[in-house]
């Protein structure tokens, strides 16, 4: 981890600097400062109701920081006229907590309308783009399908169906695996890593599932809603063996003892 | 490497020693040109793929494999070969094939025979007919629960509903009837006045107000604010399962949700119905003293044209303006579809009914008092 700079090295994606959240007076979260590299899965944790949500509406704009500014790929997002973000926000790709689906579009509909809006596509391409999206995430021959007609899980697949539409270059998950089963969570894990590695896309993740973590992340924020700032950055399995903050330490072994790396020497 | 200008997409179908090669190039974008294809799509999976000269892709070229893969597809094919495709390509198809094509799924929506969209419209109208109705006997069973103390209003909720739909209704009512009470007044003198007769626009102002337009004006306004609101609210309370939250804590919907609303509205229409019509008479009256009658002499004039009965009329019928109005709302609203849309179409069909039902009902006591030469 390294301390604040003014200078972002040139490939970071993302680069918060200094920033402070708050709601009115109330302060979320004060002084984050971290980076996300390219191809980076990177994960935002930290107890509920820490603010990790809140981070992420202020890394997709929808929330404007009380101190300290957001730069992608070098350019300082917070700066920019909230009119003038449609550049940036055309590159994220954003899965909400509950799928967030416009329930008067079917599936098919969802996902469509913004390839309608930002592309010159012809409809049968649109058709052949969505399903092979919706098979993506297991959902093929849902197309017709009303959101209020199909699962929580499967609300939450065809979330991430839509988010990744425009084959966005920054993909936002919130708490993509809650709700799922373990299997499905875990297809799902191999969904992101396999985009990642084809698409070239960098992932942040809102989350608090441990083995997601663990399999997927190579770099991560915890927020420490004790001190109210950032507690830790890093690669998550890093963090766990030797954060020298012991509420890392202990989120990350949810709690239980501390005994050297499982793998290695286990109590009998 | 790359020239110029980018390479176009293309997909080109051949044969190699009886097997079919797809063999891909080009720059796939979705803001590029659209794929070239060359040969006839053989009615089969490509055994092989060639991608020696396949630049960079984004979703396009996935998208383009798996909607020939799935129109090629027949029950019982295990896997597709997928030879030949770089590794991220190949990944991503592997992805996307791992979950075959859900085909129930795909024959769910057949479009229906005339004949059979007419007989379900048919039972979809009774079905609605039995719901209104069984509505309609689980309220009255509340209130006989409620009138046996089997049932209590939660003190709290029934205020807030009370609050909600009577003094807050205040200020539109006020303003709307006030207006009603001018236009009366006005089109009652143009006519009247040709006869000598303005002072009688008090007796037209007064009796109109009483008995239709105070009492009718009010229901459509509350069918606006309130029935809208409770059918919105139900709805929403629906859609993120609350309601079910209620029931299984052994709390019956109708007496902790419908019940408060019903009588809330039963109670308030009246209230809002006079008041309602005494601004009416005063919006007659400032006409009545712009053309030259006296207040006093206007206020007289309309004590002497209604009488008791008159008076008692609309009131009378508010209350069941009231109680239709708070049931279309609460009825749509706890029949209200899981999703924002069903809460959107709940609302319009709760003020839809609510009106329609309000001008029907009017319609029958007209009648009914026309008989009764009341």
């Amino acid at each position: 981890m390294s301390g604040p700079s003014n200078n972002p090295t040139p490939q970071a994606k993302i680069a918060v600097r200094g920033l402070t959240m708050a709601y009115g007076d109330f302060v979320v979260m004060r002084d984050l400062d971290f980076e996300v590299m390219e191809k980076d899965i990177f994960i935002i944790m930290g107890g509920s109701g820490c603010g990790k949500s809140t981070l992420l509406r202020h890394l997709i704009g929808l929330r404007e920081p009380a101190k300290g500014s957001i730069l992608y790929e070098g350019k300082d997002f917070t700066a920019t006229d909230p009119a003038e973000r449609g550049a940036f926000i055309n590159r994220f790709g954003v899965m909400y907590q509950s799928g967030a689906l416009w329930s008067s579009l079917t599936l098919a509909e969802n996902i469509a309308l913004p390839i309608e809006e930002n592309t010159k596509l012809s409809p049968k391409a649109i058709r052949d783009l969505v399903s092979y999206k919706l098979s993506l995430v297991g959902l093929s021959g849902y197309e017709d399908y009303y959101p209020a007609d199909i699962s929580g899980g499967m609300n939450k697949r065809a979330g991430i169906a839509r988010a990744m539409a425009l084959d966005p270059d920054i993909l936002f998950l919130d708490e993509p695996g809650a709700g799922l089963d373990p299997l499905s969570s875990r297809r799902l894990d191999d969904l992101i890593l396999r985009l990642r590695d084809s698409l070239g896309s960098t992932v942040v993740i809102v989350t608090h599932e441990l083995a997601s973590i663990f399999a997927i992340a190579n770099n991560s924020i915890f927020l420490d809603t004790a001190t109210r700032t950032q507690g830790a950055t890093g690669d998550p399995k890093e963090l766990r063996d030797h954060s020298d903050n012991p509420a890392v330490r202990t989120f990350l072994r949810r709690g239980e003892e501390e005994s050297p790396a499982p793998a290695t020497r286990s109590p009998s | 490497m790359p020239p110029k200008e980018l390479p176009p997409p293309s997909a080109c179908w051949k044969q190699e020693d009886g097997r079919v090669v797809l063999e891909l190039s080009g720059e796939w974008r979705r803001d590029g040109p659209a794929p070239v294809i060359e040969g006839m799509p053989p009615d089969q999976a490509p055994d092989r793929y060639a991608t020696d000269a396949l630049g960079a892709f984004d979703s396009t070229l996935p998208a383009f494999l798996l909607a020939h893969l799935r129109s090629v597809e027949k029950p019982g094919d295990s896997a597709f070969p997928l030879d030949g495709l770089p590794p991220d390509l190949h990944g991503l198809m592997e992805l996307a094939l791992a979950v075959p094509e859900e085909s129930e799924a795909g024959k769910k929506k057949k479009p229906a025979s005339n004949l059979r969209t007419l007989g379900k419209r048919a039972l979809g109208i009774w079905a609605s007919f039995l719901s209104v109705a069984e509505f309609i006997g689980l309220s009255m069973l509340s209130i006989g629960r409620l009138l046996t103390g089997r049932a209590r209003l939660r003190g709290r909720d029934f205020w807030m509903i009370l609050q909600e739909c009577g003094p807050q209704a205040l200020p539109i009512v006020t303003l709307i009837s006030f207006l009603i009470g001018l236009i009366l007044a006005f089109v009652g003198n143009v006519q009247l006045a040709s006869f000598g007769a303005s002072l009688y626009v008090a007796d037209l102002v007064g009796i109109a107000m009483v008995r239709e337009m105070g009492v009718v004006m009010t229901a459509i306004i509350l069918s606006g604010r309130t029935g809208a609101a409770f059918a919105a609210h139900l709805g929403s309370m629906k859609a993120n399962e609350e309601i079910d939250a209620l029931k299984t804590f052994g709390f019956d919907p109708f007496d902790f949700l419908v019940l408060p609303r019903i009588i809330a509205l039963v109670l308030m229409m009246p209230l809002l119905t006079i008041y309602a019509n005494v601004v009416g008479i005063l919006g007659g009256m400032l006409v009545g003293f712009a053309v030259g009658i006296p207040p006093v002499l206007y206020w007289n004039e309309t004590l002497t044209a209604i009488d008791l009965t008159t008076a008692s009329l609309g009131v009378f019928k508010s209350v069941f303006f009231g109680a239709a109005i708070a049931i279309s709302g609460c009825l749509q609203g706890m029949h209200a579809g899981n999703s924002s849309a069903a809460v959107g179409q709940a609302t319009t069909r709760a003020v839809v009914a609510a009106i329609t039902a309000v001008i029907v009902l009017d319609s029958a006591f007209a009648a009914i008092f026309t008989v009764l030469d009341i």
